[in-house]
């Protein structure tokens, strides 16, 4: 299945978000994420069902003023 | 000081970015004695990099104060809160709504909305506002318990372009907790608007882009200590013309 991830696109066999965290080597503890412009909690990513052509934001902390 | 029944030990509220190396940064808020530091949220690489800021971030024991920065519609901003509410562990947010890219000036619509919206999911928000007191008010009506008016444009270093609207907001605010965010270039205009009446102060550019940023970060908060205490001790008046500050009675006649 193909998805937008922070504007690329990625071919992913994981059909929930927890599992395509882990595909795209994110360390899930130290992201935040947003799917199709919506906040997913971590502790719904289990739940979540990727479809083709979503938009998936995974976040990190960064510098900031 | 307290911001949403939270103690902060100092007035100085220090952002995090523009710093030449993560060692400059930690330096900086060491010697600025800050308990505040602001961040943001920006995309993660695969390599991890965002896990080792956070480390940086976790050693300086501060409190974060997460911000929406480069979020330009309501939308953007609610979703970044969310993000960051769960990432940092913490209701705080400063809120930020741009809109213009070029003046960085915030959309006071947008933010207002936003600050509704999260205030009623129960952030404290800390909103990144100008200088208008209808806003203010209005900011306060959608939930807000601190205002943040901007001195000068993000990264001007123009330092407070409206002294008087800022005392105006002092006036028309008693109670309620001013950040000066944004503007500040140097000392002196720190102390300027603690001298104003301002709570505290929020900067960020003017430590990390000084030669030395350790020593600028001092420098802010002893102006920042002056300036509150020069504010507490209720300042003389000024006046048009010169009043001698010597005795006139008794001085000899020598003509």
């Amino acid at each position: 299945m193909k998805i937008i991830v922070n504007a690329k696109p990625h071919d992913l066999s994981a059909t929930d978000l927890k599992t395509a965290l882990n595909e795209l080597g994110f360390a899930c503890s130290s992201v935040a994420t947003a799917l199709n412009g919506t906040f997913v909690a971590r502790s719904n990513r289990e739940q979540v069902q990727l479809s083709e052509g979503d938009h998936l934001e995974v976040l990190a902390p960064m510098q900031g003023g | 000081m307290q911001f949403y029944g939270t103690e902060i030990p100092s007035r100085l509220l220090l952002g995090t970015a523009q710093y030449p190396s993560p060692a400059v940064l930690a330096e900086a808020v060491k010697s600025s004695g800050t308990g505040t530091i602001t961040v943001s949220l920006r995309r993660e690489t695969a390599d991890g990099s965002g896990a080792g800021f956070w480390e940086t971030l976790r050693e300086t024991g501060c409190r974060i104060l997460p911000n929406t920065a480069g979020c330009h519609s309501v939308q953007e901003a609610v979703t970044t809160a969310h993000m960051a509410r769960e990432l940092f562990d913490t209701p705080w947010i400063k809120l930020e709504v741009i809109g213009h890219s070029d003046t960085l000036q915030p959309d006071v619509f947008g933010l207002v909305e936003a600050a509704r919206i999260l205030s009623d999911e129960g952030f404290q928000v800390f909103p990144y506002t100008t200088d208008d007191l209808v806003v203010g008010e209005r900011l306060l009506e959608a939930g807000c318990e601190v205002l943040m008016p901007w001195g000068a444009p993000i990264g001007s270093g123009q330092g407070l372009r409206n002294p008087d609207a800022l005392r105006a907001m002092r006036a028309h605010f008693p109670g309620v907790p001013l950040i000066v965010d944004a503007g500040i270039g140097r000392p002196s205009d720190a102390a300027m608007a603690m001298e104003l009446g301002m709570d505290a102060v929020l900067l960020n550019t003017a430590v990390a882009k000084a030669g030395d940023p350790a020593r600028m970060a001092a420098a802010m908060a002893q102006a920042i200590d002056a300036g509150r205490a020069g504010f507490a001790a209720d300042p003389m008046e000024r006046r048009d013309m010169a009043v001698p500050s010597t005795p006139v009675l008794g001085l000899a006649e020598f003509a």
